[in-house]
C-alpha cells in the first residue's frame, strides 16, 4: 500500500487540492496500484500548493503545485514511487524553504493528519499537558513566566503575567478563552494551527487551565473560516472521547471543557473585550479598560484571553522546558514567530523563525521577491494596522522593540508584500475605509476620524489644498491615536502616516518636505 | 371557531426550535443567528420578536446585534453567496481590478444580488488565504489565485 499526502488545508483546498484526492483515487484504480491517500495539514509552502507528498523508503518525496491534468503525467514517472518529474522538488524536508525555518510550533505542520490523535501523540502531542497535569499551577506560570513568551496576537504582552494574574484572584468561575478572530490581512497562521493541529490548541488551552484555576474554555473563530470550525469541533470531540478534554483529565482530579463559538464577520472583535461582548452574545463593542479581563472578563469573571500562536507555544515550552523556548529569540522578543509571506510574493507561505530575522531575509531569501518579477515597493507588517516599510527599511530585524522604534510593529507577523505599481495613497486611503467600515462606533475619534481622513486623503490626491490638508491629516491621526478606545482607531494611523512619511511622492508632496 | 387548543399551538417556529436547541440561552445570540440564517437563508425581521422572548432580552438588544454583524442579512440574498475579499494582501495580486469585473459580469454592486436573484455578491476582508491571493468564498468553500477566467467558470458552474 503506497501512501499519498494530500493537503486538507484550505490553502491546498481553494487551489484544488479535493480535485486532486479525486483524481489520484481514480487514476490509480485504472493502473491497479493501490493507494492510501491521507489529508494532512499543509506545510505552508502556499504557492506549491496543492503540494503533494509520497511516502517512500528514502522519506516523504513532495511534487507541486500539481494540477488534475497532470496526475497521468505523475504516474506515467511514477511518482508513486517518489519518480523524478517536473514537478517533483525531492525529499521534502530537503527543501530550503523548510529546512531554513526554526519550527518550534509548526514542528507537526504537513506532517500529521490533523484530527488523528495518534498522529498527534506519535509526534510529542500531550507531553506539556501530560506534565502540566503533574506539577501545580503556581510551577506552570513559572515555567510559561521563565520562557519569556508574550502575547502574539500582537500586543505583545507577557504571556506569564497575564495567567499569574488569573491564578492569583480568588473565583468561582474563571475563563480561558482564545481569540481566533485572525482578521489581519496577510496573517494566517492561526487559520494553520486550527485546521492543521487544532490538538496543539486545546493542548496549549487546557495547560491554562490547569495553570489558572479555570475548568472552561471558550475558542473564539470568525465566521471567514469555516473549515477550521469544522475541524476545531471534530477534533474537540475526539479528544473529549479520548479523555483529553472533560471530567478528570487521564486519571487526575484536574477538569476542562471547550467549546467553539463563531464570530459574525466584525473584525473589531478581535479585539478582546469587544471578543468578550460578542462571546456574551451581544454587540461587539469595545469595553474601557480597566477592570482588566484578567479580572473581570467574560460574564464578568477572571478569563485568560490569548491568541491562538500563544497557546500553541505552550505545548513545547511545558514539555521541553522555558529554557529551550527562551533560547531562541533576542533582546526581549524570546522565542520563535511563525511569520507570514503574504500578497505580492513569489514564495507566500508560513515562515517560523526565531526573532531577530530580517525583513530582507523573509522577503528576499524565503519569499524570492515580488510575485510580478517588478521592483519591490513597500510591504505592509503586521495587518491592516500596522505600518508600511519601503526598501531602504528592509533591514530592519523583526523584533518587538525594534520595528516599535521605528514608528512600525511586529503585529501578528504577517508581510503582505506590494511592487512598484502599488499607489500608496491609495493604501493610506484604504487603511481609513477600513476603519469606517469596522469601527465599533463607541469612541468618537475611530468612529468619525475614519470617514474624514477619507475625505482628506481625497482633497490631498485631487491636490485640493494639498499642504494644509497633509498638515491637517497629521493632526487627525495625532487625535485618532491618542484619543481612540482601543487599536482599531488608535493604530489606523500607523499605515496612513508610514505611506506619507515614506512614499509622500504618492501624495503629491515634495519628498523632503514631508520627511520633515 | 372556537378556541380549541390545536396541535400548532405546541408547534413552535424555526426561529423559537433554534433558540430552544441552544437553551435559550443569550450568550448563545450570534450560534442562533448563525443557524436561522442557514435553515431561512437569512434572518427575518418579524422572528427578532420571537427570539427576543426567548432568550429574555429586549427587542432593541437582538435586533442591535442582528444588525451589528456584517455576517446577518435582515432581507433575503441569492441562491449563492460569493465574498470577495478586498483586504490589502488580495489588493497588492489585484482584487480591486478584480472585483471591477465581477460587478461588471454580474451587473450588481459589492452589497447587491443579481437580477435572477441567484447570486449575491459581498466583500470580505480577509479569508486567511493571503499567500494565494486574490481569494473568495462561494458558500463556504474557499477559492483562490483567482483571475478573470476562473470567477467567469465558477459563476457558469453555480448557474448550470
Amino acid at each position: 500500500m503506497i501512501r499519498i499526502f494530500v493537503p486538507r488545508d484550505s490553502s491546498a483546498k481553494a487551489v484544488g487540492a479535493d480535485d486532486i484526492v479525486d483524481a489520484i483515487a481514480k487514476y490509480a484504480v485504472t493502473q491497479n496500484i493501490s493507494v492510501q491517500i491521507v489529508r494532512n495539514s499543509s506545510r505552508g509552502m502556499a504557492w506549491l500548493e496543492p503540494f503533494v507528498e509520497v511516502e517512500t523508503p528514502k522519506g516523504r518525496v513532495g511534487y507541486g503545485p500539481v494540477e488534475v491534468n497532470d496526475i497521468k503525467g505523475l504516474f506515467a514517472a511514477s511518482f508513486h514511487e517518489g519518480g523524478k518529474h517536473r514537478l517533483c522538488h525531492g525529499r521534502v524536508e530537503q527543501i530550503a524553504y523548510l529546512k531554513n525555518q526554526e519550527r518550534l510550533t509548526f514542528v507537526r505542520a504537513g506532517v500529521t493528519d490533523p484530527v488523528s490523535l495518534e498522529d498527534y501523540i506519535s509526534h510529542g502531542g500531550f507531553k506539556g499537558l501530560g506534565k502540566a497535569l503533574k506539577i501545580s499551577g503556581a510551577e506552570i506560570v513559572k515555567e510559561v513566566t521563565d520562557s519569556g513568551l508574550r502575547g502574539r496576537g500582537g500586543a505583545a504582552f507577557p504571556t506569564g503575567i497575564k495567567w499569574k494574574t488569573v491564578h492569583d484572584v480568588k473565583a468561582e468561575q474563571k475563563y480561558i478563552c482564545c481569540n481566533a478572530d485572525e482578521g489581519d490581512s496577510g496573517t494566517f497562521a492561526d487559520r494553520m494551527v486550527l485546521e492543521g493541529d487544532p490538538f496543539m490548541l486545546i493542548e496549549g488551552m487546557t495547560i491554562a487551565g490547569m495553570a489558572c484555576g479555570a475548568t472552561k474554555g471558550l475558542i473564539y473563530i470568525r465566521s471567514e473560516y469555516p473549515d477550521a470550525i469544522a475541524t476545531m469541533k471534530e477534533a474537540i470531540g475526539i479528544a473529549g472521547a479520548a479523555n483529553w478534554l472533560g471530567h478528570n483529565i487521564q486519571g487526575t482530579d484536574k477538569s476542562f471543557s471547550l467549546e467553539v463559538r463563531r464570530g459574525a464577520g466584525a473584525y473589531i472583535c478581535g479585539e478582546e473585550t469587544a471578543m468578550l461582548e460578542s462571546l456574551e452574545g451581544k454587540r461587539g463593542m469595545v469595553r474601557p479598560k480597566p477592570p482588566i479581563p484578567a479580572l473581570e472578563g467574560l460574564f464578568g469573571k477572571p478569563t485568560v484571553i490569548n491568541n491562538v500562536l500563544s497557546f500553541a507555544a505552550v505545548p513545547f515550552i511545558l514539555a521541553n522546558g522555558s529554557r529551550a523556548y527562551a533560547d531562541f529569540g533576542m533582546g526581549r522578543s524570546r522565542g520563535t514567530l511563525p511569520f507570514q509571506l503574504a500578497g505580492n510574493i513569489k514564495c507566500g507561505g508560513l515562515v517560523e523563525k526565531s526573532f531577530g530575522v530580517s525583513i530582507r531575509t523573509l522577503i528576499n531569501e524565503f519569499g524570492g521577491g515580488t510575485a510580478t518579477g517588478k521592483n519591490f515597493r513597500a510591504a505592509q507588517i503586521g495587518g491592516p494596522l500596522g505600518a508600511y516599510v519601503s526598501a531602504e527599511q528592509l533591514d530592519l530585524v523583526m523584533d518587538y522593540e525594534t520595528l516599535a522604534s521605528h514608528g512600525a510593529m511586529v503585529g501578528h507577523g504577517g508581510i503582505v508584500v506590494f511592487d512598484e505599481t502599488v499607489d500608496m495613497a491609495q493604501q493610506a486611503r484604504f487603511a481609513m475605509e477600513f476603519c469606517a467600515i469596522e469601527s465599533c462606533g463607541k469612541c468618537t475619534p475611530c468612529r468619525i476620524g475614519s470617514t474624514r481622513g477619507m475625505e482628506v486623503i481625497d482633497k490631498i490626491t485631487a491636490n485640493d489644498n494639498r499642504t494644509e490638508n497633509l498638515q491637517l491629516l497629521q493632526d487627525l491621526c495625532q487625535t485618532m491615536t491618542d484619543g481612540s478606545l482601543c487599536a482599531m482607531g488608535g493604530l489606523t494611523p500607523m499605515p496612513v502616516m508610514s505611506a506619507v512619511k515614506f512614499f509622500p511622492e504618492d501624495f503629491g508632496a515634495a519628498k523632503q518636505m514631508a520627511a520633515e | 371557531m372556537t378556541n380549541k387548543t390545536t396541535i400548532l399551538d405546541f408547534v413552535k417556529s424555526p426561529a423559537e426550535a433554534i433558540c430552544a436547541s441552544h437553551g435559550d440561552r443569550p450568550d448563545k445570540l450570534l450560534e442562533i443567528l448563525h443557524d436561522l440564517q442557514h435553515e431561512v437563508g437569512h434572518v427575518p425581521e418579524n422572528t427578532l420578536p420571537l427570539i427576543a422572548k426567548a432568550l429574555n432580552l429586549s427587542r432593541a438588544e437582538v435586533y442591535g446585534v442582528a444588525t451589528f454583524y456584517h455576517d446577518f442579512h435582515l432581507k433575503p440574498t441569492g441562491k449563492h453567496t460569493i465574498k470577495l475579499c478586498r483586504a490589502e494582501a488580495c489588493q497588492a495580486m489585484g482584487a480591486s481590478e478584480l472585483q471591477a469585473m465581477a460587478e461588471k459580469f454580474l451587473k450588481v454592486k459589492m452589497g447587491g444580488t443579481t437580477a435572477d436573484g441567484q447570486i449575491t455578491l459581498e466583500a470580505v476582508y480577509c479569508l486567511g488565504l493571503c499567500a494565494s491571493s486574490p481569494a473568495m468564498l462561494v458558500n463556504e468553500k474557499p477559492l483562490a489565485r483567482l483571475n478573470e477566467a476562473k470567477f467567469r467558470s465558477i459563476v457558469a458552474g453555480l448557474q448550470t
